[in-house]
């Protein structure tokens, strides 16, 4: 495997006794779309304002293509960064503020134009040139921004909420500019995001980290069908978790007890699982069937009342709790749900399948 | 004016808003109205009614040699008092926004401490201090006197520009390859340029009014204020008016030039 581009071996950042970003090792590959997500204060945008050279590690080494870039100075680094806020300079019309980081680097002045025009061409805001930044719209800065920080064609493009300051509409449309453009030009994009769509819909890898810590990396396909911990499996909040303890049944397979029941787990869980153990069983909401009558074939089940409906776009979500006030969430399409008699209050069973249950520790 | 705003409008409170601007701007004003009339008026002493229409006081005045040097003076002191303060003012200011420092509070209350000073102890103070270390007496030491006052003004003008500058504009420059001094040169000076100019004609305009120090501390190079209290020492002359005029006139360019800038036509805050 060819060397990563960006490595974090060890670093944490401290800010006096508050801890932004423990200890972490990170590898981040040449050419990949990373997101890193979380809430805020997990520290995400601490790690990526380390890598641009806006915080110093408190300890560890960061290095950029091998090289330890722990000491070396932002202006010195080459890791533009597309800023939540734009940062677009207000005194500067369009052209200038894609100019400036080359005019910083001693480029002559026919060289810069050229090359930011191309830019401006390339994000397809040439017309704008000479305007000033206060007579563009949001979506036409973000551009700039782009256009500002690709212009030196880095290695590597660091970004931090680009889009939350867009409306949804016009964050749809600029996602899959940046995808296109990340993939075009084969630039390394690290993508910091608390947006779960944002993060999965773009990123080739996603880093989920909460509260200082990466709690799992994977692509976004892995991340969602088997959060690896109760806190990843908590911030998606696409499962359903019961937590329990681990046991066997009667005729040794591995199961979990939870208030809501007995639960069978799939055999590869049932490996590792270790009887008394605490843990979580963890769903998919799409994985889950309603059912009028207990069907006789029917492994896991659990009966739960009605409590609500939620509809978006093309599905549905039920909202469900059990005898033991386990609130229970199915997502079906609306084909899927036409022959049931959904009501609030109404009794249901609710089945899956082993083999979708994930067992997360506690 | 908003729709809102149109609709919900009692004309009696209107009206009475207007009256008591116009009777505001009429109190403060009036003195040197009357001085500014009084000054193209031929009579002697400034008496209703008025005499008829005449340069003469301003001939007067402009054939002294004496007015001459102190108006030398002051164009000389508040030119290098505007650019010294607004330097410093600019150096404080950004101080200020930049780092976060032990003292920080006691630093900025004593930066903007000087102008809260009675003039006439500050004057006073700055004689005594000045003439100990053989400062006294000379254009220099006015400037220097002038300086410490000014400097506050200009530091919180600057301040209040760099207070509405998005915070992470600076570190963009540096992210995009600009060191420090060019992030200086090429960011923050050009968002601050408005307020650094505004900050220019405010002192220059401070130094160019002020009587009490330069007083105080100026010796034989008298200023133009203090000059005219020579006069007034002398004799009650219409000259007076004459000076008056003039460096109201000057001033109000100084500060309106400042407004114009400072109320940031055509420039972008940078917080959108």
């Amino acid at each position: 495997m060819q060397e990563p581009l960006v490595s974090f071996e060890g670093v944490a950042k401290r800010f006096g006794s508050y801890t932004a970003v423990q200890k972490m090792d990170l590898q981040i590959h040449k050419g990949e779309f990373l997101a890193i997500m979380g809430s805020s204060g997990c520290g995400k945008t601490t790690t990526l304002r380390m890598l641009a050279g806006l915080e110093a590690p408190s300890e560890g080494i960061i290095r950029l293509a091998g090289r330890p870039i722990n000491d070396l100075p932002s202006w010195s680094r080459d890791t533009p960064m597309v800023w939540q806020s734009l940062a677009l300079f207000p005194f500067l019309n369009v052209i200038e503020n894609v100019e400036f980081a080359l005019k910083m680097r001693g480029i002559g002045r026919a060289e810069r134009r050229r090359r930011a025009e191309q830019w401006l061409d390339r994000m397809q805001i040439a017309e704008f040139a000479s305007r000033n930044i206060g007579q563009l719209s949001g979506g036409q800065r973000q551009r700039v921004a782009l256009a500002r920080s690709l212009v030196v064609e880095p290695d590597i493009l660091l970004l931090d909420e680009p889009l939350s300051a867009l409306d949804a509409a016009l964050k749809v449309r600029m996602q899959s500019v940046l995808k296109n453009l990340q993939r075009e030009t084969g630039i390394t994009f690290v993508y910091v995001t608390h947006s779960q769509s944002e993060a999965f819909s773009m990123a080739d890898r996603v880093v989920i980290m909460s509260r200082g810590k990466i709690e799992q990396i994977g692509t976004p396909q892995e991340i969602y069908r088997t959060p690896r911990t109760r806190f990843v499996a908590d911030f998606l909040g696409s499962s359903n978790i019961f937590p329990g303890q681990l046991q066997q049944d009667r005729s040794g397979r591995a199961a979990i007890a939870t208030a809501s029941g007995h639960f069978l787990l799939a055999e590869d869980a049932a490996a590792s699982a270790m009887p008394g153990q605490s843990a979580s069983l963890t769903v998919l909401d799409t994985r889950m069937q309603i059912h009028l009558q207990p069907p006789a074939d029917a492994v896991n089940m659990v009966e739960a009342r009605m409590i609500g409906e939620e509809f978006v776009g093309a599905t549905a979500t039920i909202y469900f709790e059990t005898g033991a006030g386990q609130e229970i969430r199915v997502q079906k399409s609306h084909e899927e749900l036409a022959d049931l008699p959904l009501a609030v209050g109404r009794s249901f069973h609710l089945s899956w399948l082993p083999a979708d249950g994930h067992l997360v520790p506690e | 004016m908003n729709q809102e705003n149109e609709l919900n409008r009692n004309p009696l409170i209107d009206g009475a808003l207007k009256l008591y601007v116009v009777l505001a701007y009429l109190f403060v004003f009036a003195p040197i109205l009357a001085s500014f009339v009084f000054s193209f008026n031929s009579d002697r002493f400034p008496s209703i009614p008025l005499g008829h229409f005449s340069t003469e006081w301003y001939r007067a005045v402009a054939a002294d040699p004496l007015v001459w040097d102190g108006l030398r003076n002051t164009l000389l002191i508040g030119g290098v008092v505007g650019v010294v303060s607004t330097a410093l003012g600019f150096g404080a200011a950004y101080t200020d926004y930049r780092y976060r420092f032990f003292g920080k509070q006691v630093y900025l209350a004593l930066a903007l401490l000087p102008p809260t000073i009675p003039v006439v102890i500050m004057g006073l103070a700055m004689l005594a201090y000045l003439s100990r270390i053989d400062l006294s007496g000379n254009a220099l030491s006015v400037i220097i006197a002038h300086v410490v006052i000014c400097a506050p003004f200009a530091m919180a003008v600057i301040r209040l520009r760099l207070s509405q500058m998005d915070p992470s504009l600076e570190p963009a420059a540096w992210n995009l390859g600009a060191s420090e001094w060019a992030t200086m040169r090429h960011v923050i000076i050009p968002f601050a340029r408005p307020a650094i100019l505004g900050a220019l004609f405010i002192t220059m305009a401070v130094s160019f009014d002020e009587f009490a120090i330069a007083w105080f501390v100026s010796g034989l190079n008298e200023t133009l204020p203090v000059k005219v209290l020579g006069f007034l020492q002398g004799q009650v002359s219409p000259r007076i008016n004459a000076i008056g005029t003039f460096v109201f006139v000057t001033s109000m360019t100084l500060v309106i030039l400042a407004q114009l800038l400072l109320s940031g036509r055509g420039t972008a805050t940078g917080k959108e």
